[in-house]
């Protein structure tokens, strides 16, 4: 592997090296577990390992309800009420896997918001993020399909809401509904294909996750000085970091300990408090919810595709344009989807030459206020769209693709940044001083 | 076993009864969509129509666990009145039995189950065949007069709402299910109207403020075993404490798996903690 140097695997006895010689995968673990660890990098580095354990747990518990489970409209729901009553910690398997995607959503954000605050995205770490865009989305899609399998109200009533997005599309759009469907609404077949999908992607999921992985084990970690870590020589190396084993593992560790308890509190104590209790009842394809809201991990994006309504200067001006192709349902489908696009996009949006935001006055400000943004777009995405809702949507969303079109390219511009530690081990030492402090600190 | 159940709709006002297969399915879908009005809470959903009022039960909490007698209680009033129109088609009677549950002895259970007409499905049967219940049965389905089956309505409803859509209630004072059934079955005015030909009552816990249930319990319905009070309150949280557990029947052992797994967790924390921080003691400078 490529990257920053640092000592790597010799094998020493005769049957190391036979195997090295044959199949280096001592190697590939020791280098992968050693990796040179830019030694200044805070909490915020931890959801990384938070998200690796919520993939294992949600796979293996995953795999195990589905041992129980039964995809067919008329069985669907009562198996999983068999899970729940006669399966030996049914219960708590159930209610791991279905805590456990919420928890995955919140670490995924809060991993994806320290990239933006920290610019873990820039050169050279474009396609590690692209990488982690695309896994978000694998995320979005296997949440959605899961969620369908109870086959409970929402369940029922989210995927006719979500699969009416491609319904959505001009020309083909009918078409493709009804093909990703298996028919012209909801039913059986959409149900087997969404379980047959939802078994699948994980796999996909976890693959991306290695490449992600790959990739920023190429370029090395960003850390929250954005200074890299020198790569003169070894000495140099190890000035600026620390091995991945045993002090990253460690304090990951830790981290997840802490995260878990929390974890425990939910699954254990209040197992539904973030699901709907809508989903309790079987799908009836008679009886529409008063509210259908998707899970709130999904809301923020939920309130930007109702945010643009036909009322919007922009719809109609997308409407009149395109000779009425562009409708207001379109429009929102795109504003949606492009709410995450321009995400991918963000490496070359951000014009700024300095990395993290700790040195970038001004971005700092703008930066919180995207944080609160996407709260408050949570927020009103939980909401019936009346009274001030819709009003506060359309400017939640508009400064969503504000953030990213017009306010990071300018900034890079207007923007005086403070000055940036020359080194990482500057950077540390700033906070941790040598006890010497003329000397450098001997490790 | 004392406990009987009657063996035709004793409570039945529905007057939809009589009129034409057409009326009835009109009406029962009317029922179901007003029913269905009120299934608005989710966490984060704002709505939720009546007043519920916070009842105290004794499975709340992180300490809480079911009251066997409460649950006895609880399935008698079920039985005696709600099983005339309503199901429960999710429990087996032989769960009856189980630990954090009602926790009947064997043989009251197989009593208890022979009380009910089951779907016959031995060899040779016709369909329509019914025999008597075995504890391996689930409790029939019943969906007379459109009534909903209740084996997991203390979930299927949230009680609490808010403020704001923010949710914070539901963190403090639970979902609210069993709470909301409670306040349903106590929420009667006495007023009656008619509407598409079908008589709704005034009930100030329901969305709406008007359902197509007639009201279900008065004093006395029911005559406890146990002597326990059996006025309106009191019976109607005792079968609303006992649909809780139709619908979350591992709730005592999921909250003993809790203890456990918290406790394991903050023990295996706090080692990782003191590791980790000795660990990096040298590299900050701290040892």
């Amino acid at each position: 592997m490529a990257g920053i140097p640092h000592d790597h695997y010799e094998p020493k006895t005769g049957f190391e090296k036979w195997l090295h010689e044959r199949l280096p995968v001592v190697s590939l673990l020791y280098d992968t577990l050693m990796i040179p660890t830019p030694k200044n990098l805070n909490w915020m580095w931890i959801w990384g390992i938070v998200l690796a354990f919520c993939l294992v747990l949600q796979i293996v518990t995953g795999i195990v309800l589905a041992m129980h489970y039964t995809p067919h409209v008329d069985m669907a729901f009562d198996s999983v009420e068999h899970i729940m009553r006669d399966v030996n910690a049914g219960w708590a398997l159930r209610y791991m896997h279905a805590n456990g995607a919420s928890l995955f959503f919140f670490a995924v954000y809060l991993h994806i918001f320290r990239g933006l605050y920290y610019g873990s995205y820039k050169s050279p770490r474009e396609i590690t993020w692209i990488i982690g865009m695309l896994i978000y989305l694998a995320m979005m899609a296997i949440g959605f399909l899961g969620y369908v399998l109870p086959w409970g109200q929402m369940s029922f009533w989210g995927a006719t809401v979500i699969t009416g997005f491609f319904g959505a599309i001009p020309g083909i759009g009918e078409m493709l509904q009804t093909w990703i469907l298996g028919g012209p609404a909801v039913d059986n077949a959409t149900l087997n294909r969404f379980f047959s999908l939802h078994y699948l992607l994980p796999f996909v999921l976890a693959a991306l996750v290695i490449v992600h992985i790959w990739a920023f084990h190429t370029t090395g970690n960003n850390n929250p000085s954005g200074v890299e870590v020198r790569r003169g020589s070894k000495d140099e190396v190890k000035k600026d970091t620390l091995p991945f084993w045993p002090y990253f593992v460690m304090k990951d560790l830790f981290a997840l300990g802490v995260v878990l308890v929390i974890f425990a509190i939910f699954t254990y104590f209040m197992p539904n408090y973030l699901g709907h209790p809508d989903n309790y009842t079987e799908a009836n394809p008679l009886v529409t919810p008063a509210h259908i809201v998707p899970e709130w991990y999904y809301l923020p994006f939920y309130a930007i595709l109702r945010a643009f309504t036909s009322d919007v200067w922009a719809v109609q001006l997308a409407s009149f344009v395109t000779g009425g192709i562009v409708d207001a349902k379109f429009f929102g489908v795109i504003a949606m989807f492009g709410s995450i696009v321009v995400m991918v996009f963000v490496p070359w949006l951000d014009t700024s030459r300095v990395r993290s935001g700790k040195y970038r006055p001004s971005f700092k400000w703008w930066f919180w206020l995207l944080a609160l943004d996407f709260i408050v777009l949570t927020w009103c995405g939980s909401q019936p769209a009346e009274g001030m809702v819709p009003v506060i949507s359309l400017i939640g969303a508009s400064f969503w693709f504000a953030y990213f079109l017009i306010i990071l390219p300018l900034l890079g511009v207007l923007e005086k940044p403070l000055p940036v530690p020359a080194t990482i081990e500057e950077d540390f030492d700033a906070h941790y001083p040598p006890k010497d402090a003329t000397a450098p600190a001997a490790e | 076993m004392p406990i009987t159940r009657p063996r035709t709709p004793r409570r039945l006002r529905l007057n939809d009864l009589n009129k034409g297969t057409d009326e009835m399915i009109k009406a029962s879908i009317l029922a179901a969509l007003v029913a269905f009005g009120l299934g608005s809470g989710a966490a984060v959903a704002s709505g939720g129509g009546g007043h519920v009022e916070d009842f105290a039960f004794s499975f709340e909490g992180p300490f809480g666990s079911y009251d066997k007698m409460q649950l006895q209680r609880g399935l008698q009033v079920f039985t005696e009145v709600c099983s005339a129109c309503h199901g429960l088609r999710q429990v087996a009677f032989r769960t009856l039995g189980d630990p954090g549950g009602p926790e009947m002895s064997s043989s009251q259970v197989k009593a208890f189950a022979k009380l009910f007409e089951v779907n016959d499905d031995s060899d040779g049967a016709q369909p329509g065949d019914t025999r008597e219940g075995k504890p391996a049965d689930k409790f029939p389905e019943n969906h007379g007069a459109g009534a909903p089956d209740l084996s997991m309505m203390a979930k299927a409803r949230a009680g609490f709402h808010g403020p704001a859509g923010l949710g914070i209630n539901q963190m403090i004072k639970g979902m609210g299910g069993p709470e909301y059934i409670a306040s349903l079955l106590t929420g009667y005015t006495g007023e009656e109207k008619e509407e598409a030909g079908v008589t709704l009552y005034e009930n100030t816990a329901f969305d709406g403020g008007w359902i197509s249930m007639a009201p279900p319990l008065d004093d006395d319905a029911v005559e406890f075993r146990d002597g326990h009070s059996a006025d309106l309150h009191h019976m109607s949280q005792d079968v609303a404490a006992f649909l809780m557990w139709t619908a979350e029947p591992k709730l005592n052992a999921r909250k003993k798996t809790g203890f456990v797994a918290v406790g394991f967790l903050v023990l295996l924390t706090s080692l990782l903690y003191l590791t980790n921080k000795k660990l990096w003691a040298v590299a900050k400078r701290k040892a």
